[in-house]
This record gives C-alpha cells, sequence and structure tokens, in this order.
C-alpha cells in the first residue's frame, strides 16, 4: 500500500467524528459517511484509522468501503461529474454524453483528472427522467443534454475556476 | 426446557427448543447436504451464514425453501428434505457454484479432500447447465499459505476462524456481487498482513481456495541428492493423526508406522522432534524457575506470567497485536526450531558433516512452522536451521508416492541420539501439554523432590481457558491454558490489564492445541476427531517407560558432552530468540 501520511487534523477529525458516534462498531457506516462527507473519500491510511478507532479490523472497514458504490477510495475532482445511466436516460443517449465526457476531459469512469478539477462517475437515476438524459456537476442539474453540449458545460466549470484565479 | 416436535420427511422427530431442522434430522439419520455450515461441537465454534443454499428444505406451509442449518425447529412443522422441488434447487445451487469454479479438479491441491467435489457426487451432477463469466482473481503466496481464490465459494468459513475464533482479523468479505471475495484488507498479500499463519482456514476452508505451500518437491530433490545428509524430525501431533490419511479410525497411533515409512523414503537418519521438546523443557523449564525464584526473592523487575514460545503463529501474533508484551514470553525456540539448531551443530558436527550437506526436515502438524523456519534469525549465512518443514498431509503425499502400503508397514524406532523422547515430550502435541511437562520437571527441580503423581487431569481438557492451581510442596503455582488465539487474548488483556492471576501460561493457537493444527488430516467439521487425537497423545505419553524430560538419557548426554547447562552461554546462542514489535 502506498503511504500517505495523514495530517494531524485530518486524524483528529476522524477521531472526533468516531467519538460522536460512541466509537461504536455497529456505526461504522456512518462513521464513514460522515469522514468521507468531509474528507472528500476514504484512502487506506484513513480507514487504518477509523479500524482502531472503532477497535474492529482493517480488513472489515475495507469490506464495508467496498461493498457500497458510494464509498470512494479515490479522491473526487474539485468538480465531480455524474452521468446518469437509469433507463431513461440510456435510451435517450446517456451512453454518447459519456463518452464524449470521457473524450473532452480524457479519463474514464471512476478517474480525476490529473488537475484535480473533474471526477467522472457513473449513477442510476436521479428521479428527473423528464429531463433525461441528465448529467450533473456537483449538485447543479443539467437535462436534455447532448453530446455537442458537453463541451460548453465544462468551460463553465473551467471558466469559473480561471475568474477565480484572476480576481485572487 | 421446552420440547418441540415436528415430523421430517414424515418421520416424529421430538428436540429441544432452538434446535435447528440440520441437527433435528441429523438427530434421526437425515443427512441433509450442506456446505457453508460448520459447527465443532466442544470448542463452541459454529459458521452458519445460510448463505450458501444447498440445506434448503421445504417446510409445509412455508413459501419459499428454507435453509436447514439456520432455520429453528418449531413446533408442528413439517419437514421435507427431498422433494422434486428440494432436490431441484439443491443441484441448481451447486451447479450454479460450478459454473464459476474452476474444473481443474484432477490436479488440484484438494482434489480427494473438496466438499465442493464430494457435494457433486452427490448429488450426481453430470453436466452444469449454466455457462458464463468466470472470476478471474490473482493468487497470492506467502511462506506458508496459498491463496487461490478463483476457488472461493464465499462460505465464510475461513473469516469466522480468523475473526471470530482467532481474532486475528485478516480476513474479510470485500467487494459485491460477482466481484466478492474474501481478502485482507486492502487485497494486500498475506505476507503483509498481520496473519499468523496459523491455518486455521486451510483446516476448514471446503475446496482449495486456502491450501499450504507445498515443499514435497523441493524434499525428495534433497533426498536423491547424493551429497546431502538428509534428516527427519516428527512432531508430536503427527502421530496421532497421519492413520487417518490411510483409512485407519481417528486416534490411532502410528509412531512406529511412521518411524518405518520415513527410513522407506530415504531419510538417513529418522529423528524426534519429541527429543527437542525435551529440551524445550529443560530451557524453558529452567527459565520459569529463574523467574519465579526471582519473584519470590521480591525482585520487582521480574516478568510474571512466563508465557510459552512453542508456537509459532502465537508468536507472531503477540509481534503484531501485544508488541509490548515482547518481553514475558520464554526465549526458548520451539521445538522444532531447537532441534535444527542442535542437528546443525551438534550433531553435524558428531557425523563430521557441513551444515550446509546436512537437511533437516520437519513433519509439522502446523503450516505456521513453514514461515517460522523461514525466519531470518533461525539460519546461520544464510543456511536455514531447518530447511523444509512438511505438514501431515505433505508427509502422507510423499508416503503415498513411495508405494509404501502405510497400513501394513513394521513398527520401528527412532534413530539415535536426537529420537529419545520422553511422554513429557510428547504430551506437547495438545492443549495443556506443554505446561503439564514444564510441570513435572520444573516441580522437581524446585522441590527437589519426586513427584507423588505424574498425570495432571486438571490440566487437560478442551475448553478454550483452564486454569489449575498446582502445589509446588507449599507454594502454589497458578497455571493457565488458552488455545485459539481469541482465548489467548483475553489472557494477554488481562496482563495488561495488570490483574493476570499467572505465574505461568501456556498458549497454542489452534483449537486443540496442535493435533487441530492447519497441517493436520481435514476433520471435515468433525470435533470428536480431535479428541480422539487428543486421547492418543495421552495413551502413547502413558506407555513410554520414560515420562519427565530431565530423566531423557540423551538430554542428559547433550548437556554433558555440548550445551553444559540449560541457559549456558552456548544454550542461550542455539536454543533461545528474541522476539520483534511487528505492529
Amino acid at each position: 500500500m502506498p503511504k500517505i501520511k495523514l495530517a494531524e487534523k485530518a486524524v483528529d477529525l476522524i477521531r472526533e467524528i468516531c467519538t460522536k458516534f460512541n466509537n461504536d462498531e455497529g456505526e461504522l457506516i456512518n462513521v464513514l459517511h460522515q469522514v468521507q462527507s468531509k474528507l472528500g473519500y476514504l484512502p487506506a491510511e484513513v480507514q487504518e484509522v477509523i479500524a482502531r478507532e472503532l477497535n474492529i479490523s482493517v480488513a472489515k472497514v475495507y469490506g464495508v468501503v467496498t461493498f457500497y458504490s458510494f464509498f470512494t477510495m479515490l479522491p473526487k475532482g474539485q468538480h465531480p461529474i455524474s452521468v446518469c445511466m437509469g433507463t431513461a436516460c440510456y435510451v435517450r443517449g446517456a451512453e454518447q454524453v459519456l463518452s464524449e465526457i470521457k473524450r473532452q476531459l480524457s479519463i474514464e469512469v471512476g478517474e480525476t483528472t490529473p488537475d484535480g478539477r473533474f471526477s467522472l462517475s457513473c449513477l442510476r437515476c436521479v428521479g428527473a427522467c423528464g429531463l433525461a438524459p441528465v448529467v450533473m456537476v456537483g449538485e447543479k442539474v443539467y437535462g436534455r443534454v447532448s453530446p455537442q453540449q458537453v463541451h460548453k458545460i465544462i468551460a463553465e466549470y473551467k471558466e469559473g475556476c480561471a475568474a477565480e484565479a484572476k480576481t485572487a | 426446557m421446552e420440547i418441540i416436535n415436528l415430523k421430517i420427511d414424515n418421520k416424529p422427530v421430538v428436540v429441544k427448543k432452538g434446535t435447528t431442522v440440520l441437527k433435528a434430522a441429523e438427530s434421526i439419520g437425515i443427512d441433509i447436504p450442506t456446505l457453508c455450515h460448520m459447527k465443532l461441537d466442544d470448542l463452541n465454534i459454529e459458521n452458519k451464514p445460510g448463505g450458501c443454499r444447498v440445506c434448503v428444505v421445504e417446510v409445509k406451509g412455508r413459501r419459499n425453501l428454507a435453509p436447514a442449518c439456520c432455520t429453528e425447529a418449531t413446533e408442528g412443522m413439517e419437514v421435507s428434505t427431498h422433494t422434486m422441488r428440494v432436490v431441484n434447487a439443491r443441484r441448481t445451487v451447486v451447479e450454479l457454484i460450478l459454473s464459476d469454479h474452476p474444473a481443474d479438479c484432477l490436479i488440484c491441491a484438494k482434489s480427494g479432500n473438496c466438499e465442493l467435489q464430494d457435494l457433486a457426487t452427490r448429488l450426481g451432477i453430470r453436466e452444469i447447465h449454466y455457462k458464463g463469466e468466470q472470476s478471474t482473481y490473482r493468487e497470492d503466496t506467502s511462506p506458508a499459505i496459498i491463496r487461490e481464490v478463483n476457488k472461493c465459494v464465499m462460505c465464510r468459513r475461513c473469516e469466522t476462524m480468523c475473526n471470530e475464533v482467532q481474532t486475528v482479523g485478516v480476513l474479510s468479505a470485500v467487494n459485491r456481487g460477482f466481484n466478492a471475495v474474501v481478502a485482507p484488507a486492502f487485497e494486500m498479500n498475506l505476507d503483509h498482513s498481520v496473519c499468523t499463519y496459523c491455518g486455521q482456514c486451510v483446516a476448514v476452508c471446503p475446496t482449495g481456495a486456502l491450501t499450504e505451500v507445498d515443499e514435497t518437491g523441493a524434499v525428495i530433490r534433497a533426498l536423491s541428492d547424493p551429497t546431502k545428509t538428509v534428516i527427519v524430525q516428527t512432531a508430536p501431533a503427527v502421530r496421532a493423526a497421519l492413520g487417518e490419511e490411510f483409512g485407519m479410525p481417528a486416534g490411532t497411533l502410528v509412531t512406529g508406522k511412521m518411524a518405518a515409512a520415513l527410513r522407506r523414503l530415504g531419510f538417513d537418519y529418522v529423528f524426534d522432534t519429541d527429543f527437542a521438546a525435551d529440551l524445550t523443557i529443560m530451557e524453558e523449564g529452567t527459565e520459569l524457575l529463574g523467574r519465579l525464584s526471582a519473584f519470590m526473592e521480591g525482585d520487582k523487575n521480574v516478568k510474571l506470567p512466563i508465557l510459552t514460545s512453542c508456537c509459532p503463529a502465537w508468536v507472531k501474533f503477540f509481534e503484531h497485536q501485544f508488541p509490548e508484551l515482547k518481553d514475558i514470553p520464554s526465549t526458548a525456540r520451539s521445538p522444532q526450531q531447537m532441534f535444527g539448531s542442535i542437528a546443525k551443530t551438534y550433531f553435524a558436527g558428531k557425523l563430521g558433516v557441513k551444515r550446509e550437506d546436512l537437511v533437516v526436515v520437519s513433519i509439522m502438524p502446523c503450516v505456521a512452522k513453514k514461515y517460522e523456519s523461514s525466519r531470518e534469525e533461525f539460519a546461520v549465512n544464510g543456511n536455514p536451521d531447518v530447511d523444509y518443514a512438511l505438514t501431515t498431509r505433505e508427509l502422507a503425499q510423499l508416503i503415498k508416492l513411495a508405494n509404501l502400503d502405510f497400513r501394513s508397514l513394521p513398527d520401528e524406532d527412532f534413530d539415535q541420539p536426537l529420537g529419545e523422547s520422553t511422554g513429557a515430550g510428547v504430551i506437547f502435541g495438545t492443549t495443556g501439554g506443554v505446561i503439564e511437562a514444564a510441570v513435572r520437571t520444573a516441580y522437581e527441580v524446585f522441590t527437589g523432590k519426586s513427584l507423588p503423581r505424574l498425570d495432571f487431569e486438571e490440566l487437560r481438557g478442551m475448553d478454550g481457558l483452564r486454569k489449575a492451581t498446582i502445589d509446588f510442596n507449599g507454594t502454589p503455582i497458578n497455571i493457565g491454558i488458552a488455545h485459539g488465539l481469541g482465548n489467548a487474548r483475553k489472557l494477554l488483556e488481562e496482563i495488561q490489564a495488570g490483574t493476570s492471576e499467572f505465574h505461568a501460561i501456556e498458549i497454542m493457537s489452534c483449537p486443540g492445541g496442535c493435533i487441530g493444527g492447519g497441517g493436520q488430516p481435514y476433520h471435515h467439521g468433525n470435533a470428536e476427531i480431535l479428541k480422539k487425537r487428543q486421547k492418543a497423545i495421552y495413551a502413547e505419553d502413558k506407555n513410554k517407560k520414560l515420562r519427565k524430560s530431565h530423566e531423557n538419557p540423551y538430554i542428559k548426554k547433550l548437556y554433558e558432552e555440548f550445551l553444559g547447562a540449560p541457559l549456558s552461554e552456548k544454550s542461550h546462542h542455539l536454543l533461545h530468540t528474541q522476539y520483534f514489535d511487528r505492529s
């Protein structure tokens, strides 16, 4: 395993979350959920701290992390892109939209761009089938997306960041 | 106690409340097939995830089929175990498992001992109606255990042993659905994990997914090399189980036939680890007495309780999980390693053979012994004290390869000088035996008196944790015994907390001790077999003329000619070791 050294602050944060759940091993999923929401992902080193705090084996923590697709061991991008592959979106061309995103960002599903700006995942139905095909960037929902629109959507976030950089 | 009346296959059955349908059926001679289920009665070990669905039965009034292993019998229940619907479902389940299982039975290490293979035979599977994707997972080889995860049927027995019984926590089910496998954290290799190589996962795996590293080939090569002198040592628990591999009933002692077989295999000298067990007692017993005497004289720095150190899985366990206690166990090497060390110095010298030309093979009931013999501190200039450690099963394989009709072999004796042993050395093979052997010697050395009795019934048995107080002529000595690492953990936590009442503790990693080791013939979930092996060990002890280690004439001679005295400088160098923090 590649070892990264966790910042003391991160370790304290994980400990705090575990304490909040009384270091109860039955609360493992809730602990993982909160830690991921704070740190963005659950690398091996984080799982080791959680295992120690809840007094369970790290194999068990890893078992749960790999069972639920919600949990990720890879850092997500600043702007996580999710493409809905539910039935409605799929039949209305989500796959073509997905391949266009992959092409433009040069990453596969589950990966993050080298600059850390975008990550790509697929999900099943966000409950907006009327807008199919649907793409989400962060919390924002884009409906009736065509492959031609992909460039514009991505550019929004690239420019956004560039604008931020200018004002800084 | 509530009584339940039910009918299974139209036969009335009366059972206690809480009994499963599987057990109820068994009580009237109905043998429902199982795969994932395993129960070792006297050891309180049970695996019943209800996952494989091989044991499904039809229950009148219930819509779906019920898994017999985890369905409780209820009043008035009517169960059918072999209706068309049940048989079809059972066969479908097995066919589906087989559809994602490599069809390499002919060359599988587990062939002939595989519970999945037996099941397919029993259900008369002649065709697999389902074709589809097959799992492909890399093989993981460690110094002792091989994981061939493609052969895993997700019965989770290994997880139960690793997590619940041994509390080692290496194995867990990871990933999901078709990609689910049992693996260490982050799917690292076993040799990077905290695995102790106790081999209990291997002992219970129904298929060939977990097996020991096979070293029979290397031993055959050594035996056929004319430049090498090849000697062999056999651990005490092997003689109480080897016969099972040749169809003899569990508990048959085959000491003499085993010696005869080893001689016919071409070993130049057939020796006994029991000799080294006697030597261990001399060293460990002296260490125990030293610490006890210091303690009684008021030395506050003395480390008590003293813990036994014969079991390599136990050693690795505390090095990973309790490194702060690493000064507490005896520094005495295990009998296997003491034997290797003495063989490659004292015995090699007697023969006038260089250590590189002397090959030491050990036959062990254990897979962790493979790892132990590969530890760097047990080698001189890269030449290991013990070259190869074979399991009981591997020895059986060698005997079969050599065309020996094991059952008709004569009883022969071990060679000298490293083949003589006392009853104390023999009982090392069972839980409670090492400490009983130590008591027999320590008592006499401590009190200067002859023991009034030799059988310490209070130290024997199968309970996971046992304790007894032995009166050393007015001085009460508190002794603790644990087998199974989960039980050991409890005693270690007491020591950490400073509440341990013991002066000496014996720990063996495997349930039952070495008789239940990971390298023994497969017990297939039958705990009775372990009890029979234990009985055989005590019978062998009883039959011995000498039953106290310090009375072994060849041990006396070894000290006179070579070592000097227990804990001498030479003994320290050759027979003791140190432990490492692996946390």
